[in-house]
């Protein structure tokens, strides 16, 4: 995976401009596109204490875009997926999804934060994969699959079971649905949580570093099924992630996160093999020489 | 005579053998106090455990502060205010039940304690999972936290089921018959305190002995992942 990367770094800066025109990538991605973006961060500032994780923070998704997110650690990468699941409150700024506030709540033509009640209603909107996996782990795999179906879109117990039939077949783990998750590895544990989130039916899938507590040789058969999802399904897909050739693989676009901004985005060559920010180049080498 | 049962002073042992049934009665009434008096604790502690964690301090302030009152004066107070204070207000209750709920009351904080850190020894990402799932806050309280801190809070919910047991004396105060107060009626009758309150001290030491072993094995043959759902 480091021969592109390597490439680049005997590539001089060429267009400082060129990586910030998101309109263009966007048309390269050449995806069914309805004009409005199905996520929109505007102005966005997130603060924990007096640090700023996100500083005024614009950033789009379309539909059915698969947009790998990378930069260094503290870069704000993973609050934004926290904060599009709602774990995350924002200080400023307002986020739309599927062209709705998602922080907030219109009132009096005037926008206000958002109840639990719109909260549990835009939540249905997205499902998220953890770094730590975090299932149940005093369920089995079945019951991790199906409770939320069960309990929230108050399905039938065989109507739940059918769909964890079908998401556990999608991740490859039809045979392990009766043990507990401590029964099973790293990677299948996380692929379980793949189809525990995929079993709500969500438009917009989070993948908040999926593969960054597995063990080396286990981060593939999770990668494979995040892959198949990408190709195979119209999901739209935010992944934030280490792994630079199968951000390269799957995604319509990258973006760079530093400092709470996004620093450089285009289409993964652009970023990744060609980029024209100098702190992108430098997260890049640096990246390449830790592994 | 007491409860109906005569005494034989002829002999220590002779005597020691005679009050044995008669201990027993009171025995009962002090598991039942146990009993009644845990339970109390026990859903009295789980409510204040709750209002303690609400994010909204007007909620979560109170109930910090009862905690900590209940936990700063002695039962006799308490028991004292239920038993003679309450029937000025119209409230009278038996003995026995202002008893159990003195105990029940005291050991809420406590208890409340154990909840709330065997609550807080679940990971965040549990919750956090079960927010992005959507699950409903009491849906994710009672199916995905509390079966995991269960196993955990056991152990301290035996080991303080032993305190109440040796806090039940106490009632004796409010003429509850349990067996430390039983012990001591046979020796005003028969003036010989020492075999009746030394039998009560090794009962007791025998119950204890007997839980703490209780509390060990629960602990070693709970399952560590929480109660299974499947």
């Amino acid at each position: 995976m480091n021969n592109s990367i390597e490439n680049n770094q005997s590539t001089p800066v060429q267009n400082q401009t060129q990586g910030e025109d998101i309109v263009e990538v966007d048309g390269a991605a050449g995806r069914l596109d309805t004009g409005e973006p199905i996520i929109r961060f505007e102005k966005v500032v997130k603060k924990f204490g007096d640090v700023t994780v996100l500083d005024e923070l614009d950033f789009d998704v379309r539909k059915g875009e698969k947009v790998t997110i990378i930069g260094p650690s503290g870069s704000g990468k993973s609050t934004v997926l926290r904060i599009l699941m709602t774990l995350e409150n924002i200080n400023e700024g307002v986020i739309y999804v599927t062209g709705r506030p998602l922080w907030h709540e219109e009132k009096n033509g005037e926008l206000v934060a958002a109840g639990e009640e719109h909260l549990r209603d835009m939540r249905k909107e997205m499902g998220m994969v953890f770094q730590q996996f975090n299932l149940f782990p005093h369920m089995t795999v079945r019951r991790n699959v199906t409770e939320a179906p069960v309990q929230v879109l108050k399905l039938s117990k065989e109507e739940a079971n059918e769909r964890a039939d079908t998401y556990l077949e999608l991740v490859g783990l039809s045979d392990q649905a009766d043990k507990f998750p401590s029964q099973l590895s790293g990677g299948q544990q996380q692929r379980v949580a793949i189809a525990r989130a995929l079993a709500m039916r969500p438009n917009i899938m989070l993948f908040d570093e999926p593969t960054s507590s597995l063990d080396p040789e286990l981060v593939g058969e999770v990668l494979n099924v995040i892959q198949r999802l990408a190709e195979e399904h119209d999901l739209t897909m935010l992944l934030v992630t280490h792994e630079m050739q199968f951000a390269k693989q799957i995604s319509d676009r990258v973006c760079f996160f530093d400092k709470g901004k996004i620093v450089e985005q285009g289409t993964p060559d652009e970023v990744l093999t060609n980029p024209q920010e100098p702190r992108t180049q430098e997260f890049l080498k640096s990246f390449i020489e830790q592994h | 005579m007491l409860f109906g049962i005569e005494w034989d002073t002829s002999s220590n042992w002779a005597f020691a053998v005679s009050i044995f049934p008669i201990l027993l009665k009171g025995l009962v009434v002090t598991l039942q106090a146990t009993v009644v008096g845990f339970f109390v604790a026990m859903v009295l502690g789980l409510i204040l455990a709750g209002l303690k964690s609400a994010r909204l301090a007007i909620i979560s302030w109170p109930a910090k502060f009862i905690t900590e009152f209940i936990r700063d004066t002695p039962l006799l107070v308490q028991l004292f205010f239920l038993y003679y204070v309450l029937p000025e207000h119209g409230i009278v209750l038996p003995a026995f039940l202002t008893g159990a709920l003195a105990l029940g009351v005291q050991y809420s904080a406590y208890l409340s304690e154990v909840y709330r850190a065997g609550i807080e020894s679940i990971p965040r990402g549990q919750t956090e999972a079960s927010r992005a799932l959507d699950l409903p806050p009491v849906r994710t309280f009672g199916f995905v936290i509390l079966p995991q801190a269960i196993p955990r809070i056991i152990p301290a919910m035996g080991n303080y089921l032993v305190s109440i047991m040796k806090d039940v004396p106490v009632l004796s105060v409010v003429t509850v018959l349990e067996m430390l107060n039983v012990a001591k009626i046979i020796g005003d009758r028969t003036f010989n305190y020492l075999i009746p309150i030394s039998m009560v001290g090794a009962i007791y030491l025998i119950l204890t002995i007997a839980a703490s072993y209780g509390v060990r094995y629960l602990d070693t043959h709970l399952p560590k992942r929480g109660i299974p759902l499947r």
